[in-house]
């Protein structure tokens, strides 16, 4: 029996060359800023000038500018670090993971992925440090020798394996990103003028990158390397992440459901955020042939996948508090329906867990509009979610005497505007001095075989 | 040695004595050092010192250049014999407000009075305090306290104003002028002596005036056993009590004491399962209502008629309308069993319904058991129709010298305007005053009062019980004594001192025997703060000779068994009392103990009433009203009150101040706190009555947010708190087994087990672990009535900031030790699955309340300990779990992580910070602190510590002497404060103390620990209460 493979469908759309690739890329790069990136730019400064402000306020005057009270200790601080953290694993994933499955569509969105888990990380950490009241003692949750005696810090607190979760996840990513940025410099130093700064700094990044075969081979061994320690990094961070509510007493944290269910909830939260930015760029950037319907499909598939798997650990969750016949475990998910925040919580299923499903229909998930959309929603659904997860379970936990409601104020909210302040103006600094798509990985998945196209001009 | 002529040598060079060796001898090193700057011989700086030299002066130079801060604290130049750093001194002192009398002992620290705490020496008070007695001390740093005499708002000096006021007063009584003296009631003999004397030089007259009037019971006694006194009463020995609007646990009279003597009846154990039974007819939910067994709430216009039925069906025959109350039935049934076991009083000032009242205990023989009508409380003496006279004649404009004394009339009497209108009238007008209030901003002269810590005087607040005032720091200000002014005015050698020593050499040396000079009396009675005369209360019957037959027919024509109106009750608050102590942050900040609102004033509402109008609290957040009282109108926010009869509002009193210290004032406002609702109040047939027959309430659309530190009524069927009835209790040894609410069972694949004993760490014998001292600590529901008296007293010694109204709006309140409140919800009486859970959170309309005193647990599976990133919060080798402020970082996981929610976190900086404009924001002020209590800083938590400074100081006397701490010699600040000993402290590791023995009995009792199926191990336990129903 003979069995035909199906010819699969190409990668890379418009019948781009090598030399297309480089162009379309490195475009960007090497001309000078267009006025949508001044404007979007510009618009990114404002916002993080107007959140620094935000953020100088709450670090000189108090914490208490937030709307936190005695009952609910954190609330918008700690729901936008774990959002952060959760939109930062797409980028792991797709690079990490995809790379060791082999799935060649990832290269030409790797590069923008990883950049934004860098960015989030980022982001995240910030609310690490804000979150602190006395944020100047920030080192002290390290493991540093010091003069105190034998004073460590407490092995047994999830927030110490938070510091070292975060931080270890951040190195590695920046490492990865860098590594595969190596070639993509190269090339950029390659064309600069010489003489020119540019040629001299992306001279000095490109680590004297030749593309000989020998640094090929030793790229390929360090990407497979990076690859397999952030794959565990994928399931480790959000599962620790997870445990800052899990090993506790509160009803609605103290649940062994959450490692997984942070898990998925971070990879859906992280795809939809890709797609959100991979949209816009591809757009601006005109990089249609490279971020291709296809691309867009398959992430929509994941995002239903992993919002199917977070929607079912939220009706486990449910039997689990009604099953166990723990009063306050009960009251607590019977008060996320009906109490004073039921309108985060139908929030947070309508967008997670029924929006999604909207993916099962073939022409919405190739619909360009609706994916924007879609994955814009999911992304305020995950917020939510953390949202609920964190204010409703501590807002009404055990003794009803200090059931206390908690309202944000202006610092909640200009804090969180700073957090996308900062990722904007790191984007897009990104989007105009690196090359957002790989341009050395795209390149090995170009169908070069046959059919070779006329050559374009550009 | 001495003795001896052996002489020893450290070698042969001394033997000889070589002139060498005695040249050398004194020098320790014989030879140059290159050390000294310079060569002994040539004096030149050595080459070797260039680099030490350079050194040092680089050092030295930029050390001068760093300016070293400049501290306030002055040492002492010669230190006072008495007075070691580090270590406290006490002296025993007398504190009076008004009824309120606490014998007291004061902590001093480096000079400063820090702290207040009851005086065991005393057999009125027993060790008790009250909330604001703990208060106090902050009143004596008040940056608002006057400090100078004044003349015309003008500063001035003792001096002239001594030849002003003596040239005035001889002048206007030489023309035979009204000289006016007005006081409130004085219970002290020697200042009685010194205004005698004044009142005989200048042929003046003392007006007595109570804030709070207390005149009904006064007249009612003259009428009914020819005595104008008030009686002593005794709540230990009732086992039936009635109160008839008598707010007798928290503001009635020598509430302190009742309280005292109300728990010892319902102390409650294995062997002894008596208990008092408790009838309350009341308006507003009280302190006392929410302690009673049973709870009727009738309206003001029914009170008398209570007084009237509960005689009718005690077999007194009189004509006047019966209420049908089954309460009241129930009641007089028990009175009838109890017949000199029991107590019925009223808070009514009507004369007539107290005449009925006096009746009633006549008949049942309580004079003499319970009512001691020989031992005359002398600290409520006022007689509402004498100051009443008085205010028609400054009215008048008849009066040529009115003196002012520790009154403030112009805010609490309902003829303020008359009052001021006279004043401006009368030629010569005084005030002794503390600071600027209504009345003494009013007057001529202003007389910089001394605070009552900084004061010698004497007291005797019942028959035969005396007590002595003494200073324990001299005048901070240029302040001084009333009684020395009086006796200057009087042309007497100012020292009153002398005189009281003098006073009581002359009456009080004989009335004892102990003692043979009067130096040695006076010493022992100055250090125990009290003298008791032998025999002092003396009982006896009276015999009643009123005529209760009219006043019946007048209660009957003044009370109406039904009433369409809706009616206005006036109450007095626990903290603030008579407004005197509005500007005490301490007092303003404590959540009044039934609505857990804080800084406010507002109508209370019943529920029902609120459903009418479409009133709701969510938050706290609540609508203003408009009160309309005759033609006056209040602007008060509303707050839905259970428990509040129906058709009634409540009001409290010691609002509204217009001229005090920030702290009393509005924020941003040039206006005190609410209204004053001492204008509501007025003369009824010669007595002040704190009630109103008609009012009409508006609802406007103003928004307010009350500050309270608890919006959660209801306990929503959790068995948090345990409590359960006499009855069952009678039946049934153990509380916890009884009731299947408390069971906290666990199915486990080895059968049924108790949560408390699974774990997942196999720490079987964590106890062991503590193998020095074990703290802990057992409260008694049953006999803890909620008075807040250990709130103020943690504040005070621990120094826990005051965040004022909006922050504790925010549920930023830093209180380390709250009181939950609890009011059993509608759904209560349903079986466990039957019930709404939105239902639950209703209380009922008349709720049974529970109080239950929350401060850390000190967990031994601590789930903060675990949750902290950098290890500021630890467990200590005695069981105490502990916290570092210094390693403190600021994340609120510990916070979050505590299912008791006792941890506070500093939001903001509470020290010298203008928004936080309290005692922590200036010098004097923080003159209150406690030394050995770090101020915490931003950014860090905090809370309960067990009063661990209290436990280390205990610890370390001990050890000065070789030997173990005893138990009761270290007692934290709330057990220590608590009037009704609810709190007890100690080592739960010494077999021998109090609180080993209670656990011990307990153990199978009453004892439970709040979430004990959570598994935290705590080291407080708690008694179940036990309602006698």
């Amino acid at each position: 029996m003979q069995v035909t493979s199906h010819v699969r469908e190409p990668l890379v759309t418009g019948g781009k060359t090598y030399h297309d690739v480089t162009e379309d890329v490195c475009r960007q790069v090497e001309g000078a800023p267009s006025t949508l990136w001044k404007f979007c730019f510009g618009f990114s400064l404002i916002i993080f000038g107007v959140g620094c402000f935000s953020l100088f306020k709450t670090w000189t005057v108090g914490l208490g500018v937030w709307g936190l009270n005695k009952t609910v200790g954190w609330a918008w601080d700690i729901t936008n670090f774990v959002w952060w953290v959760g939109i930062g694993h797409a980028g792991t994933l797709i690079s990490a993971v995809l790379l060791l499955f082999r799935q060649k569509w990832r290269t030409s969105i790797n590069r923008a992925a990883e950049a934004m888990t860098i960015f989030a990380v980022f982001c995240a950490g910030s609310f690490i440090l804000m979150h602190m009241g006395r944020t100047w003692l920030a080192n002290w949750a390290l493991p540093l020798p010091n003069t105190y005696g034998s004073l460590w810090v407490n092995f047994n607190s999830p927030l110490v394996w938070d510091v070292f979760a975060i931080s270890t996840y951040l190195s590695v990513s920046m490492v990865f990103w860098y590594i595969g940025l190596i070639p993509d410099l190269a090339t950029i130093r390659d064309r600069a003028k010489e003489g020119s700064i540019s040629k001299m700094m992306y001279g000095a990044f490109s680590l004297g990158w030749v593309g000989s075969s020998k640094d090929w081979s030793r790229y390929e061994t360090v990407s497979l390397v990076l690859a397999g320690l952030s794959t565990p990094l994928v399931l480790s961070v959000h599962t620790i992440v997870s445990m800052d509510f899990a090993t506790s007493v509160i009803p609605g944290w103290h649940t062994t459901i959450f490692p997984p269910y942070f898990v998925a909830g971070a990879i859906f939260s992280g795809f939809a955020m890709v797609l959100t930015l991979m949209l816009i760029t591809r757009k601006v950037y005109n990089l249609q042939d490279y971020i291709t319907i296809a691309h867009v499909e398959s992430m929509n598939k994941i995002i239903t996948l992993t919002g199917s798997i977070v929607g079912v650990a939220y009706i486990t969750e449910f039997f689990i508090a009604y099953y166990s016949g723990v009063e306050y475990e009960s009251y607590c998910f019977y008060n996320r329906m009906t109490g004073p925040y039921w309108w985060a919580y139908w929030s947070m299923m309508t967008c997670n867990v029924i929006s999604p499903q909207l993916f099962w229909f073939k022409s919405v998930r190739t619909n360009l509009t609706a994916t924007f959309i879609l994955s814009i929603i999911v992304n305020i659904g995950m917020w939510f979610e953390r949202f609920v997860i964190i204010v409703s379970s501590l807002h009404r936990d055990y003794l009803p005497s200090s059931w206390r409601d908690f309202y944000p104020t202006i610092y909640d909210i200009g804090d969180y505007i700073f957090s996308f302040g900062l990722f904007f103006v790191c984007f897009f600094l990104f989007a105009k001095f690196l090359p957002v798509v790989n341009m050395a990985e795209v390149k090995s998945v170009l169908k070069s075989s046959s059919e070779r196209k006329v050559k374009h001009n550009n | 040695m001495s003795g001896s002529s052996k002489k020893y040598w450290k070698g042969i060079e001394e033997l000889e004595n070589h002139p060498e060796f005695v040249k050398n001898a004194n020098k320790e090193f014989q030879e140059y050092l290159p050390i000294l700057n310079k060569n002994e011989e040539t004096g030149a700086t050595h080459r070797r010192d260039f680099l030490k030299i350079l050194g040092f002066g680089v050092a030295a130079v930029s050390l001068a250049a760093c300016e070293a801060p400049v501290k306030k604290a002055i040492p002492y130049a010669i230190k006072p014999e008495e007075v070691d750093p580090g270590i406290a001194n006490w002296y025993a002192s007398t504190f009076v407000d008004g009824a309120d009398y606490v014998s007291v002992l004061v902590k001093t620290r480096e000079g400063r009075p820090i702290k207040i705490e009851g005086n065991k020496f005393s057999s009125v008070t027993k060790g008790a305090t009250s909330v604001k007695a703990q208060g106090s001390v902050l009143s004596l740093y008040d940056e608002n306290r006057l400090r100078k005499p004044q003349k015309q708002g003008k500063d001035t000096d003792w001096k002239s104003v001594d030849a002003d006021l003596i040239a005035a007063l001889n002048e206007a009584s030489s023309k035979g002028g009204k000289i006016r003296l007005v006081t409130p009631s004085i219970a002290s003999p020697s200042t009685q002596a010194v205004i005698n004397e004044f009142v005989g030089k200048y042929n003046a007259k003392h007006i007595v005036y109570d804030s709070i009037s207390y005149a009904g019971i006064v007249k009612a006694n003259q009428k009914s056993f020819g005595k104008a006194a008030i009686p002593s009463y005794d709540f230990s020995k009732a086992s039936v009590i009635v109160s008839i609007g008598a707010d007798f646990l928290s503001t009635w009279l020598m509430s302190g004491q009742y309280a005292k003597q109300y728990a010892a009846t319902r102390k409650l154990n294995k062997k002894n399962k008596v208990m008092s039974r408790h009838y309350q007819f009341e308006t507003t939910l009280s302190l006392t209502g929410a302690n009673a067994d049973f709870r009727t709430p009738v309206k003001p216009s029914q009170l008398g008629l209570v007084a009237t039925t509960l005689y009718k069906l005690l077999g007194g025959n009189i004509d006047a309308p019966s209420l049908e109350l089954p309460s009241l039935k129930k009641a007089a049934a028990e009175l009838l069993e109890n017949k000199g076991k029991s107590l019925v009083v009223s808070g009514s000032n009507d004369p007539e319904v107290q005449v009925v009242v006096n009746a009633i205990n006549a008949a049942l023989g309580n004079y003499g058991t319970t009512i001691d009508l020989n031992a005359t409380n002398n600290l409520i003496q006022g007689n509402d129709s004498d100051f009443n006279a008085f205010v028609d004649e400054l009215k008048a404009g008849e009066i040529e010298a009115a003196l002012f004394y520790d009154v403030n009339p112009v805010y609490n009497n309902s003829r303020s305007a008359d009052i001021k209108e006279g004043i401006k009238k009368t030629p010569l007008t005084v005030a002794f005053a503390y600071s600027k209030d209504e009345t003494s901003s009013e007057v001529k002269y202003i007389l910089a009062e001394n605070h009552y810590l900084e004061n010698w005087n004497d007291y005797q607040p019942i028959d035969g019980f005396y007590s002595i005032q003494q200073p324990t720091i001299t005048n901070i200000f240029d302040t001084r004594q009333f009684q020395e002014t009086l006796l200057t005015l009087v042309g007497k050698e100012p020292d009153y001192y002398a005189y009281i020593r003098e006073n009581w050499s002359t009456t009080l040396f004989g009335k004892q025997s102990t003692y043979l000079t009067f130096d040695d009396f006076w010493n022992r009675s100055v250090h125990n703060g009290v003298f008791e005369v032998a025999g002092a209360s003396i009982g006896g019957s009276f015999d009643f000779v009123g005529d209760v037959a009219a006043a019946s027919a007048a209660i009957a024509s003044t009370y109406k068994i039904k009433s369409d109106k809706v009616e206005l009750a006036i109450y007095v608050k626990a903290g603030l009392g008579d407004g005197s102590q509005a500007n005490n942050p301490w007092l303003q900040e404590l959540p009044d103990p039934i609505t857990k609102a804080t800084w406010d004033n507002y109508i209370t509402i019943a529920p029902s009433d609120a459903k009418k109008l479409g009133i709701t609290n969510v938050q706290g957040n609540t609508v203003y009203g408009n009160l309309k009282v005759g033609s006056k109108t209040a602007k008060l926010p509303i707050l839905i009150q259970p428990g509040q009869a129906l058709g009634t509002y409540g009001i409290a009193l010691g609002y509204g101040r217009t001229v005090a210290g920030k702290v009393a004032m509005e924020r941003n406002e040039k206006r005190g706190v609410g209204i004053n609702a001492f204008e509501f109040t007025s003369l009824v047939n010669g007595t002040v009555s704190y009630s109103v027959a008609e009012v009409v309430l508006e609802k406007t659309d103003e928004l307010r947010q009350i500050a309270h530190t608890q919006i959660h009524q209801t306990i929503m069927g959790r068995n948090i708190v345990q409590d359960t009835t006499l009855e069952k209790y009678k039946k049934i040894e153990n509380v916890r087994e009884h009731d299947e609410n408390y069971q906290k069972t666990i199915v486990t694949s080895e059968g049924v087990q108790k949560a408390g004993e699974l774990s997942l760490w196999s720490r079987a014998d964590w106890k062991s672990k503590y193998n020095n001292h074990f703290w802990g600590m057992v409260i008694d529901l049953n006999s803890c009535i909620g008075c807040s008296a250990c709130v103020v007293s943690c504040n005070s010694e621990n120094n826990v900031p005051v965040v004022g109204r909006d922050e504790v709006s925010n549920a930023r309140d830093m209180h380390w030790l709250r009181i939950d409140r609890y009011y059993s919800s509608i759904e209560d009486g349903k079986a466990h699955e039957d019930r709404d859970k939105k239902l639950m959170e209703e209380p009922a309309d008349n709720p049974q309340v529970v109080f239950q005193p929350m401060m850390c647990q000190h967990c031994n599976n601590a789930p903060c300990e675990t949750v902290c990133p950098v290890l500021a919060t630890t467990h200590s080798s005695e069981g105490l779990n502990q916290m570092t402020y210094n390693r403190c970082v600021g994340t609120r996981y510990c916070a979050n992580n505590c299912p008791y929610k006792v941890r506070r976190f500093n939001w903001f900086a509470y020290v010298e910070n203008e928004n936080f404009d309290y005692n922590m924001n200036n010098s004097l002020g923080k003159m209150v602190l406690n030394p050995d209590v770090t101020v915490r800083a931003r950014g860090v938590m905090e809370k309960c510590s067990m009063c661990v400074q209290r436990i280390q100081e205990g610890k370390l006397a001990a050890k000065r002497e070789s030997r173990r701490p005893v138990d009761g010699e270290i007692e934290t600040a709330c057990s220590q404060s608590c009037p009704t000993e609810a709190i007890t402290f100690g080592d739960m590791n010494d077999p021998e103390s109090r609180i080993s023995k209670l656990i011990e009995e307990e153990k199978e009792g009453r004892m439970f620990q709040v979430l004990e199926e959570i598994n935290t191990r705590p080291s407080l336990y708690y008694l179940s209460k036990v309602r006698n129903i």
